[in-house]
């Protein structure tokens, strides 16, 4: 079943081209742990990727590999896992090619529940092309094509995936390998689209662009690392904590200790929660109001599309009289000429 | 039976069903088809409907019409012109008259022939009583208020009532054809096994036009066509887009790999994708894209592990899918696009025919992206070339064109079901474990590169749409490993000639005055024509392409062996304009029609008939 592997047998021989200092380094080192850790043969994995930067991360796999055409990763690994549903399918984009020309097959990938695992690089630009705004760029941002700052809001990845009826979200962060390899190993073994959004830097084009996150001194007030049937628990001294504002509807950041609020007042997150409500509220958080959530935020089950496919396959195998092609060419309205 | 009037024996006859899109018009064609391919008679069918699905009642925009062509030999096209015209409203009537043979029997429903139909016809006066007629035999019968009289028991309700007034039209049909209605009994009790109130109600119609026929001598002639000389064997109606489908279930067992058809619907190529949908009983797999584009990328991914991956659209689909198609170029994927051609551009006549997606499907990618393409000619033979466009893709790795068109998969024609023995053997080149595998490395006779499926040990390799080092598959920018690649792919399409049967001739094999050229879904009419000319002693003859690229090996010879080639297609010359890049040595005629019909023999046979005399 499992064999032994480590990280190293994952790597491809061939040289890794990202720039010095990119997040993907971080992202490739985590998803080699994991694939290491989950133990699955080499030869059942396919990474399937689009165009953009991180989109050349097949290469770099020694797995099955496919660099696709910029937007359509989703549908080429739907495609594959329909067609062979014993496959893990690694689908890798960035936010131009997931959420912009790829928006449509992202979407619809996760409403069908295709057993994919679907990591979404998030560094809120366009690099290969040199620096342009993409659908994640936060408004106002200059760019070479928005040089006067974007007047466009940004998607927020979490948003669109509980909107196209997710049943798995998680965030990280590229620098956070073991955060990064624990997420995408849990979106690997979710059955069902599993997408994880990680927040990486760009350091050409967008350097920064998650500073307020993953800033040395502030990052523990802004992160909030969310692990099922744990309390929301946050800061440097675990002293901050999420409650649900019944009056506001909405979630607030509060502190244990202060106003007679213990431990046991802080919300205690439930991933499998078919109800969305809670998730969407957590993913919307953003800084400085509240910290940023990163892990599994949204986990639940559902029928994949390619075990349902399969299904009914058989069920109407079953049932059928027809077996084999000549038994169809000579089904219903057929006469004799002698 | 009834007493008759005037018999007349009839080679071949030509009736032309039509009324409001809602009236059941295709339904009664089709059934009136099945029931004459039951009998024995060589049939050709040809559906005519608007795009709209209930466009405004009593318009000629909303007119749906269903041409049958049946004969004593085996029927080769739906015929040009009429002999039968069923007009079920004024609207029918302004739309079809054009297509009716001067002296047509024309059946009207006088019911519909109200002083608002007639002017939603656009019809100034009433027809029925202007001098427009005066050349036809028009039948006028109250076809709604027989028909309401016939079911004033039924305890239906009124709609479902007039609904079945297209069986009144379809048993007076048959009456006139001297044939029973029993295979449409049989049909409507099947259809409506579990509503028998409707069941019953349709037949007792069918039943009251067959009687009403024979009873009022309504109809001065009563025509009788002999079955045909045809090959013995077991036969079924088989439409293009159905027989497309099943082409490549066929070609599926014997390759031996499952079939996954990633596809977006789109007229007219949509009922391949539901037929293929109806077969998970054989392992099939379809996969109803969001966009044309994520059916063409389902099925490069299912390619990728190793299924037989094909996707169908039409011409507006087939431009979103390029830049796909490009991909299973570079990556040296099998895979099938059907274009089942529409008119153009953009959405231009959905439900009309033409072939003037030719130039798109051999080119319309960028880069140096050559891509083999395959063309069906007849509704029977889309699944022989279905069967020829997965074979090449298999045992080549690359996709292929499939071309038909709205004619072609909407078209029906009696088929005598093959047995599969009959077809080649397709192998598919899957590399093993423990082969010494490089992704790029080729066959030395076909430069086909080896099919390494995820999940094979020992096998994991990276391919894309970069360019790649031949044999190891590296990505590479080397000028000179580009030029031996774009060599190469290029290379390997034009070796597929030595794969595929010659060009055939039909007429004189040593060549004569003129050589008629077409491809495609116009092979029916030229071949008519052709053999017309032939029998009244012209020397013509015809050779009609299947293979279009690359095309057979001894098609310059072919070309060479006459003193004037017509190339005539539904297009403004494409193919023309193809074979004078690749033979520019020859003069080539040319005749051209782009008006969303098919062509008709007779504009076929005097235009030829010009060239003759030139």
């Amino acid at each position: 079943m499992a064999e032994q592997y480590t990280p190293k047998d994952f790597k491809s021989n061939q040289e890794i081209r990202w720039c010095p200092g990119c997040g993907d380094h971080g992202i490739i080192n985590s998803v080699q742990k994991a694939m290491a850790e989950l133990g699955y043969p080499r030869e059942s994995w396919a990474v399937i990727s689009g165009i953009g930067c991180s989109s050349r991360f097949p290469y770099y796999m020694n797995t099955y590999g496919f660099h696709t055409i910029h937007g359509r990763a989703a549908a080429i690994a739907s495609g594959a896992k329909s067609a062979n549903p014993k496959l893990n399918i690694l689908q890798v984009s960035g936010d131009g090619d997931a959420l912009a020309i790829g928006g449509n097959h992202f979407i619809h990938a996760i409403r069908r529940n295709i057993d994919i695992t679907t990591l979404v690089f998030n560094n809120e630009i366009y690099g290969l092309t040199k620096g342009q705004y993409s659908p994640t760029t936060k408004l106002g941002t200059k760019t070479k094509t928005s040089p006067y700052g974007t007047i466009e809001t940004p998607f927020n990845p979490g948003e669109l995936v509980i909107g196209a009826q997710g049943k798995f979200f998680a965030r990280t962060l590229d620098m956070n390998i073991n955060l990064s390899a624990e997420v995408i190993e849990a979106g690997v073994r979710h059955k069902g689209t599993a997408v994880v959004e990680i927040l990486q830097n760009c350091v050409i084009f967008a350097d920064g662009a998650h500073a307020a996150i993953t800033d040395k001194e502030m990052k523990e007030e802004r992160q909030l690392i969310l692990r099922h049937g744990e309390p929301m628990v946050f800061g440097k001294n675990k002293d901050k904590g999420i409650m649900f504002d019944m009056k506001a509807g909405k979630l607030k950041v509060v502190e244990i200790g202060k106003d007679g609020i213990t431990l046991d007042d802080i919300m205690v997150h439930d991933a499998h929660s078919v109800n969305p409500s809670i998730h969407w509220m957590l993913v919307h958080m953003k800084a400085p109001e509240y910290p940023v959530a990163l892990g599994v935020i949204r986990d639940v089950e559902g029928t994949t599309y390619n075990d349902a496919l399969e299904a009914q396959i058989e069920d109407v195998k079953a049932k059928s009289p027809i077996r084999c092609v000549e038994d169809l060419l000579n089904s219903g309205d057929v006469w004799e000429v002698k | 039976m009834s007493e008759k009037t005037e018999v007349i024996d009839k080679k071949d006859i030509v009736i032309r069903f039509s009324g409001d899109s809602g009236d059941g018009m295709q339904l009664t064609g089709q059934q009136f088809s099945d029931a004459a391919a039951l009998f024995g008679n060589g049939v050709s069918t040809f559906p005519d409907y608007p795009a709209e699905i209930r466009a405004p009642q009593g318009t000629v925009g909303g007119v749906s019409g269903f041409q049958v062509h049946i004969g004593n030999d085996p029927i080769k096209t739906p015929g040009d012109f009429a002999d039968v015209l069923v007009a079920m409203n004024p609207a029918a009537l302004k739309a079809n008259l054009r297509w009716a043979k001067k002296g047509a029997t024309i059946i009207v429903n006088l019911d519909a022939f109200t002083d608002k139909n007639i002017e939603k016809a656009g019809y100034k006066e009433n027809p029925l009583e202007d001098v427009v007629l005066q050349d036809y035999n028009v039948v006028p019968v109250k076809i709604t208020t027989l028909t309401e009289e016939a079911l004033k028991d039924s305890g239906l309700d009124q709609k479902s009532i007039v609904k079945c007034k297209n069986m009144f039209a379809l048993g007076m049909i048959y009456w006139m054809f001297d044939r029973t209605v029993d295979h449409t009994r049989d049909f409507i009790n099947q259809k409506f096994a579990k509503k028998p109130e409707i069941a019953s109600a349709n037949v007792k119609v069918l039943e009251c036009g067959f009687n009403y026929a024979s009873n009022v001598h309504a109809l001065a002639v009563h025509f009788n066509v002999a079955p045909a000389q045809i090959e013995k064997g077991r036969y079924r109606t088989i439409t293009g887009n159905k027989a497309t489908a099943w082409g490549f279930l066929a070609a599926a067992e014997k390759a031996n790999l499952p079939l996954f058809c990633g596809s977006y619907p789109i007229t007219p190529a949509t009922d391949i994708l539901q037929e293929l949908a109806l077969r998970r009983d054989l392992g099939v797999k379809t996969y109803q894209a969001e966009d044309e584009i994520a059916g063409i990328c389902t099925s490069i991914g299912a390619s990728y592990v190793g299924n037989l991956a094909i996707t169908t659209t039409s011409g507006p689909g087939l431009a979103l899918k390029s830049e796909a198609a490009g991909l299973a170029v570079m990556a040296e994927l099998p895979l099938v696009i059907v274009d089942v051609q529409r008119g153009g551009p953009s959405t231009g006549l959905p439900t009309k025919t033409e072939q003037s997606d030719l130039l798109q499907a051999l080119y319309g990618r960028n880069g140096e992206s050559p891509m083999p393409v395959v063309a069906a000619s007849t509704p029977g033979n889309c699944f022989d070339y279905a069967f020829w466009a997965a074979k090449i893709a298999v045992e080549h790795m690359t996709p292929v064109v499939l071309l038909t068109d709205g004619f072609l998969g909407n078209g029906a024609q009696p088929w005598k079901i093959p047995s599969l023995k009959d077809y080649p053997s397709i192998t598919p080149r899957v590399a093993k474990e423990g082969d010494d595998y490089k992704p790029y490395a080729r066959d030395p006779e076909t430069l086909a590169r080896m099919w390494a499926l995820p999940g094979t040990k020992g096998l994991e390799h990276r391919i894309g749409g970069l360019e790649k080092v031949n044999v190891t598959g590296e990505i590479s920018y080397v000028p000179e490993n580009h030029q031996i690649m774009t060599d190469l792919r290029d290379a390997k399409v034009a070796k597929i000639a030595d794969c595929i049967p010659q060009q055939e001739i039909f007429g004189n094999q040593d060549g004569g005055d003129v050589l008629v050229v077409g491809w495609g879904g116009t092979y029916g009419h030229l071949y008519s024509v052709v053999r017309e000319l032939r029998e009244e002693g012209h020397d013509v003859s015809l050779a009609h392409f299947n293979f279009i690229n690359p095309l057979p090996k001894n098609t310059n010879e072919v070309l060479g062996k006459f003193k004037k080639i017509v190339v005539c297609e539904l297009n403004l010359g494409q193919f023309a304009q193809y074979l004078r890049a690749k033979f520019p040595h020859y003069t080539y005629y040319q005749y051209n029609k782009v008006a969303g019909l098919p062509f008709t023999v007779v504009e076929l046979k005097e235009k030829i008939t010009e060239l003759l005399g030139k």
